[in-house]
């Protein structure tokens, strides 16, 4: 469970197990964590623990709470992180290693959720999956495995016969903008080629492109405002 | 109205991703009128979809009706921003009283991006983190400011952008549709020239593909717009897409003045 540590002039005051969603923290006896000094407001601040997130909201406070030195009104809370409330300080200590547990929370963090001053954190009601969330692994390893290889287009008719061009970005345009346009998409699973503008079609091994994208092949010819070219993969 | 359908080239897309079962981002845009409207619904179960499709459904249809029926002096930019604050309220309202009465649509909201193109000009309203983004030339912007904590955190200058990319509170907004009685709606007015190209997106977009890729996406492939939304779409995907992503892009093809030169006015009359 994460906790904040009060201190006052260097030395430790009390440890705040962080055990409820909201801890509040004033001078009114009211708060979860009361604070007598005139410095501190009657409702000077107050942590919102979801999960294993915890995160600060200054409550309009007369003289502000300060994260590491810099005045803060929202602030997501991270380990070590050091709370400054009037002469009051609070270490915040994330909840201990518990690498299995992030996981679920980093994922629960891709929905999108509301923080708002006056009310509490709306949240999906779903619980996030237990079962690790798949990654952007899968994806991520074709992608490794595209990159060793390198595909380019070499030109075999017309007055620019013999050129070469390797495919690097993710996006190649080939043609005469204003009359025919084709794009190569390189992707995690290879390279695409689709048609972008002009009445006519992209023509791949003699057969014209449909209107969804075509996976290229090594060698495979295209032919595009009646220019012919080879697409090919470089080995290194 | 003018009729801005020969004017505003639009497309679309909308895709769960590939980790969440469902998509609760709903979109509407109408190139005759000049609205398009996005919505990236939360909440749990089906809530998400329910409050972005209330936003978008009766933003869309009741702005639609105003703008088609309109035949007395153009709006000015006022009333159109007016406009669109009123309805985002309407659409809050709506979504706030749903949660209310239907347990199971608790705590339902949604962020929402918008924009109407009339006179020259685009008026765009914003709630939290779903944006518009505007190619014009080689300059690519972000028009909206997020209303996150993210963003708060940039402004203060406790985090840089490129912290920013990398942290983990992205998706933590402090301003949605639907979560309160009230809500408040930035909303703004830009002039428009004719090339600009408008990207009105939910968060799944700019999270998953950098601002770059985006930029070279929407360059390469202006001229075929559909393809264009569907690549920024794969794109977001390829890179994991890890939320719901979606996208509706505005290509203007010219000027449009919401008065007729007198020249304009006699040509359509002798038609």
């Amino acid at each position: 469970m994460a906790k904040l540590i009060m201190s006052l002039d260097g030395s430790i005051i009390r440890e705040i197990p962080l055990d409820k969603e909201r801890v509040t923290i004033g001078r009114k006896p009211t708060n979860d964590v009361q604070i007598e000094n005139l410095a501190v407001s009657g409702e000077h601040a107050r942590v919102v623990t979801i999960l294993n997130d915890s995160f600060l909201e200054d409550l309009g406070s007369t003289n502000g709470t300060l994260v590491n030195g810099a005045p803060v009104k929202k602030h997501i809370l991270q380990s070590n992180d050091l709370i400054e409330i009037g002469k009051y300080k609070l270490k915040f200590i994330a909840e201990g290693p518990a690498p299995q547990a992030a996981a679920p929370a980093a994922e629960d963090m891709e929905k999108t959720m509301v923080l708002r001053p006056g009310a509490s954190v709306a949240r999906p009601a779903t619980p996030p999956p237990v079962a690790a969330p798949p990654p952007a692994a899968p994806a991520a390893q074709p992608a490794a495995a595209a990159a060793q290889t390198v595909a380019a287009i070499q030109v075999i008719s017309g007055p620019g016969a013999g050129k070469e061009l390797e495919i690097t970005k993710n996006l190649t345009t080939l043609g005469k903008p204003g009359v025919q346009v084709a794009v190569i998409t390189k992707r995690p699973q290879g390279y695409f080629i689709a048609h972008v503008e002009g009445a006519k079609f992209p023509i791949v091994n003699g057969a014209t492109l449909e209107a969804q994208a075509r996976q290229l092949n090594d060698h495979d010819v295209i032919e595009i405002a009646g220019v012919k070219m080879e697409f090919f993969y470089k080995t290194r | 109205m003018p009729d801005l359908s020969s004017i505003l080239e639009i497309a679309s897309a909308t895709h769960p991703g590939m980790v969440r079962g469902h998509n609760e981002d709903s979109i509407a845009a109408d190139a005759e009128v000049g609205l398009a409207v996005l919505a990236d619904g939360m909440g749990g179960y089906n809530a998400g979809e329910v409050a972005s499709g209330i936003a978008v459904a009766l933003i869309s249809s009741e702005i639609r009706k105003i703008l088609a029926n309109h035949d007395a002096a153009p709006f000015t930019a006022r009333e159109i921003e007016r406009i669109i604050a009123e309805h985002a309220g309407k659409a809050n309202a709506a979504i706030y009283h749903a949660a209310q009465g239907n347990p199971q649509y608790s705590g339902m909201g949604t962020t929402l991006v918008m924009a109407c193109w009339h006179d020259n000009q685009v008026a765009v309203g914003h709630i939290g983190d779903s944006r518009l983004y505007r190619l014009r030339g080689g300059t690519f912007e972000q028009v909206t400011r997020d209303h996150s904590v993210l963003q708060e955190q940039i402004d203060s200058g406790m985090i840089t952008r490129e912290q920013a990319r990398h942290a983990q509170h992205k998706n933590l907004v402090t301003r949605a549709v639907g979560i309160d009685p009230q809500v408040e709606t930035e909303v703004r007015t830009y002039p428009v020239q004719a090339d600009d190209i408008y990207l009105l997106c939910s968060d799944g977009l700019p999270d998953m593909v950098a601002d770059e890729d985006i930029q070279l996406t929407l360059a390469t492939l202006k001229a075929n717009l559909p393809l264009a939304a569907e690549q920024l779409v794969q794109q977001a995907n390829d890179n994991g897409g890890r939320d719901n992503v979606s996208v509706i892009l505005v290509r203007v093809l010219g000027a449009f003045p919401a008065r007729a030169g007198v020249l304009q006015k006699l040509k359509s009359w002798l038609k």
